[in-house]
């Protein structure tokens, strides 16, 4: 097993770099392996104990971090309200006690990780068949209903560090498995019939005038017998496209190219037939297919962001929290709400269902379903929306509409236009194409007018090769090649690009805001000291932060709940404050828990203890009224890539900041330590959105990195942004790209890629604007023939095609994305 | 030359053949998952026997 490979230093598992200290560890391949965390440990155990060990040996790269919260338990997916909507009985003959669901795979990092998704689930007792498709990340999942239940799967899956959700196969996905089909289709039907056209005529090409004209005039019929379907079924997406555009009288790409193949297949008809003049039926059908190809390429990246957002708004919970009569919650599916139920909503987590606010004040985020970046504050008596996301403190909605009556299913709706919006270079191509037709349209006319007073009887094929060679076929080709190329690219890569249009964003980049916790640093901060104040008892205080901290995702949070383990107690009336902290009462006692400048509203004069703390350490300070009981300290290191991607974006001419939330000092200190020139600590949202407006109103372009809840209006605000792929959910949904591998260094790749593919956008369209000024006055004079017209076409296509697979890895899979990534950036242009 | 009176007639249906088959593997979804395939074929392992 000398395959598996993994980084010595790091945990066997995630790859992330192992605590001092640490004693975890698991054994794979007969040796004990380190592993950063439990969490990592268990999910490597699980693993070798499914026999699943090969995995390590075939992955490409380290998976994610096995230490999840689940939101919720595998069990809720064996209600009856749950199981009725994702579970159906099983389609084969003969199987009646089986059942079957489609489950969409969460947590992968690599495709070795569907195949252990696979292998997981067909091991588990009772599983009967699983037909996975790796490149969606989504399985179909037979089982006998007597032996296993949903809930099953699901926990096999989370077994071995994955995790999965049901999902209706809705309709708009059978349409999308069509539409794909089709595009594949027309694209082969081209193909077959270029390769076969061309197959016909380079004889008559090459034997020059040699060849009897029965022979030839044999080979012209064929011809256009094969280019029948191509035209006739292939390019009609760019017909209907061309009528379309000119019933709503604009021109977009599709016009010229509607023309170009319409005037070419016409004359080479009138050619055939009259046995004079030339045919283009090679031109005609390499066009076509070659434009499909590029579609077909173009939609493949569109499926994957389009798909991306749908993961990202099907983020909603599967279950919604009911309150019961006596103040408990109990666990049920969202559709199995009535209206006029109770449900509460965490802070963080998706609202399930529309609702007015009974309880609790706070904000949310209905962005998914407004497109409203800002925040929207609601207090009782206020309308919730189903999708939308709680900002700050718990809230407790009485439901008003469940099911299709919400806007939830439009969240569906926004995805789709979402992935079928047209970045701006597409609709900079579009103008181009206005501009163009309409001097191509003049030329013609032109050439038309002067060649039936020259020569009337060579007038239409003249006319004819202009419209043929200047077919913008490269400059067509040029931007969604290249678009194409890029997201494949970023897909090998771990990012994800959710916003069309955020890489030439990117590319244009000036200002580098980043966060520091969870961003610069692992975001995985473990607490180091637990000092009490006064009289107060260690355990005590452990218990009341857990209580506070309860509904949390802040990581300061998390890990004090990991440390304290689940409270006995629980807290009232709790309020999140961004940035700051949280407010509530346990057993009668009002306590703040958060930033110790802020827990001094309430406890009085920072006590004596907040000196000794160290500069790089953040202290998370527990207080009652008057008295103060508790500093924890916590200490989040820098990720091991942070300094170099930083060091990276500032030789590549990039101004580089830093905003957070944590202590000034700390912050002082990290970023000292990382060569960032500009820090500010204690920043509130508040503070970060309005930095990044000062910095916008002096005309930089802002990228923001980050990946907390209270970077979510930051992340809206900037230019583009990006989120660090474990980020609470919230900062994805604002999110312009997010990097799934969750490591820094993926941010420096990113950049970079967003770089090139815009001097690859600008080299395609300025090449393809040369070949038309040089080609289109040597066809007005006469001087092109079709196979000159034909090859012109094909090299000039082909280049700007080669041009745009620069962009892809060269060795796909090669630089496991643990490792200190090329970090050498081009100069900012 | 006769023969290629015969022969360019046969390639038109050997191409609108070959053009079913592809409509054909098509629709039994043979294209749908491009991945998977070439992964599984690495990693795949005998079931344990149950």
């Amino acid at each position: 097993m000398s395959a598996i490979a993994s980084d010595p230093y790091g945990c066997f598992h995630c790859g992330e770099p192992v605590p001092a200290g640490a004693r975890w560890s698991a054994v794979v391949a007969g040796a004990p392996r380190p592993m950063c965390c439990p969490g990592c440990a268990a999910v490597a155990d699980g693993i070798v104990a499914a026999g699943l060990e090969s995995y390590y040996a075939t992955r490409e790269r380290p998976a994610l971090r096995g230490e999840r919260v689940p939101g919720t338990g595998p069990d809720v997916y064996d209600l009856p309200a749950v199981a009725q909507r994702y579970v159906r009985p099983a389609a084969e003959p003969g199987a009646s006690s089986e059942s079957e669901a489609s489950l969409m795979i969460e947590g992968t990092s690599c495709s070795a990780c569907m195949w252990l998704a696979e292998r997981a689930l067909a091991r588990t007792p009772g599983v009967v068949a699983v037909d996975a498709n790796a490149a969606q990340r989504r399985m179909r999942v037979r089982w006998d209903a007597r032996t296993v239940g949903l809930s099953g799967l699901i926990a096999a899956l989370r077994a071995v560090g994955l995790d999965g959700w049901p999902y209706e196969p809705a309709r708009a996905e059978t349409a999308r498995v069509r539409e794909r089909r089709g595009l594949l289709l027309r694209f082969a039907v081209a193909a077959l019939g270029m390769m076969q056209v061309m197959m016909y005529l380079l004889p008559v090409y090459l034997t020059d005038g040699e060849m009897t004209p029965d022979v030839e005039s044999l080979m012209r019929l064929a011809s256009l017998l094969l280019t029948l379907p191509v035209i006739g079924y292939s390019a009609l997406p760019f017909f209907t496209g061309a009528w379309r555009d000119l019933r709503e009288r604009r021109i977009g790409m599709d016009v010229p190219v509607a023309l170009g193949i319409g005037s070419a297949f016409a004359g080479s008809v009138v050619a055939t037939f009259t046995g004079s003049g030339a045919v283009y039926y090679d031109s005609i059908t390499m066009f076509v297919c070659l434009l499909l190809g590029a579609r077909w390429l173009e939609s493949l990246a569109r499926g994957r962001a389009a798909e991306g957002i749908e993961r990202l708004a099907r983020a909603a919970p599967p279950v919604a929290e009911r309150v019961r009569a006596d103040g408990s919650t109990e666990s049920v599916a969202p559709e199995s709400l009535q209206p006029g139920d109770r449900v509460r909503v965490r802070p963080g987590a998706v609202v399930p269902a529309d609702g007015l606010v009974s309880e609790g004040e706070g904000a949310v985020d209905e962005a998914l379903l407004t497109g409203e970046a800002r925040t929207v504050p609601k207090r009782r008596g206020d309308r919730v929306l189903a999708g939308a996301i709680n900002q700050a403190s718990a809230l407790t909605l009485e439901v008003t509409a469940v099911g299709d009556a919400t806007r939830l299913a439009g969240i569906v709706r926004l995805a789709e236009r979402a992935a079928l919006a047209r970045p701006p270079a597409a609709v900079l191509a579009e103008r181009a194409a206005r501009i163009f037709l309409t001097a191509l349209l003049v030329v013609a006319a032109g050439v038309a007018v002067a060649w039936s007073v020259i020569d009337p009887s060579r007038a239409l094929a003249v006319t004819v090769a202009v419209l043929v060679v200047s077919c913008p076929c490269a400059l067509s080709l040029a931007t969604p090649a290249a678009y194409a190329a890029a997201a494949s690219a970023a897909a090998a890569r771990g990012i994800l690009v959710v916003r069309p249009g955020a890489l030439e964003t990117l590319a244009r980049a000036t200002h580098f805001v980043f966060d520091k916790t969870g961003t610069l640093t692992a975001g995985k901060p473990r607490v180091i000291g637990v000092v009490t104040i006064g009289g107060a008892q260690r355990l005590d205080c452990m218990d009341l932060a857990a209580a506070l901290e309860r509904d949390t995702e802040h990581p300061f949070g998390a890990e004090l709940k990991r440390v304290a383990g689940p409270s006995r107690q629980t807290a009232e009336a709790v309020r999140y404050t961004p940035g700051q902290g949280i407010e509530g009462t346990v057993g009668g006692l009002r306590l703040r828990i958060g930033r110790p400048e802020w827990v001094a509203e309430l406890a009085g004069p920072l006590p004596l203890e907040c000196a000794f703390v160290a500069s790089d350490v953040s202290a998370v300070a527990l207080g009652a009224a008057g008295e103060w009981l508790a500093l924890f300290t916590l200490a989040d290191a820098p990720r091991p890539e942070a300094r170099a991607v930083v060091q990276a974006l500032i030789a590549s001419g990039a101004q580089v900041s830093m905003l957070s939330g944590d202590r000034p000092d700390a912050v002082a200190t990290l970023a000292a330590r990382l060569g960032i020139a500009v820090a500010r600590g204690a920043a509130t949202p508040e503070d970060k959105l309005a930095a990044v407006r000062a910095l916008q109103a002096q005309g930089a372009v802002v990228c923001m990195v980050g990946d907390g809840v209270n970077d979510a209006a930051t992340l809206a605000q900037a230019d583009v942004s990006l989120a660090m792929g474990e980020g609470a959910d919230l900062a994805h949904a604002a999110a312009d790209c997010v990097l799934l591998s969750g490591r820094l260094g993926t941010v420096a790749q990113a950049v970079e890629l967003a770089r090139r593919t815009r001097s690859i956008v600008r080299q395609n369209l300025a090449w393809a604007l040369l070949y038309n000024v040089v080609v289109i006055p040597l066809a007005a004079f006469g001087w092109v023939t079709p196979l000159a017209a034909g090859a012109g076409m094909a090299l000039s296509s082909l280049a700007v095609a080669a041009n745009a697979l620069r962009l892809l890895p060269r060795t796909e899979g090669a630089v496991p994305s643990g490792a200190p990534a090329t970090l050498k950036l081009q100069q900012s242009v | 030359m006769d023969i290629v009176f015969l022969l360019v007639p046969l390639s038109l249906v050997l191409a609108a053949l070959i053009g079913f088959v592809f409509w054909w593997a098509l629709a039994n979804g043979q294209f749908d998952d491009l991945e998977g395939p070439a992964h599984r074929v690495l990693t795949d392992e005998e079931r344990p026997p149950d």
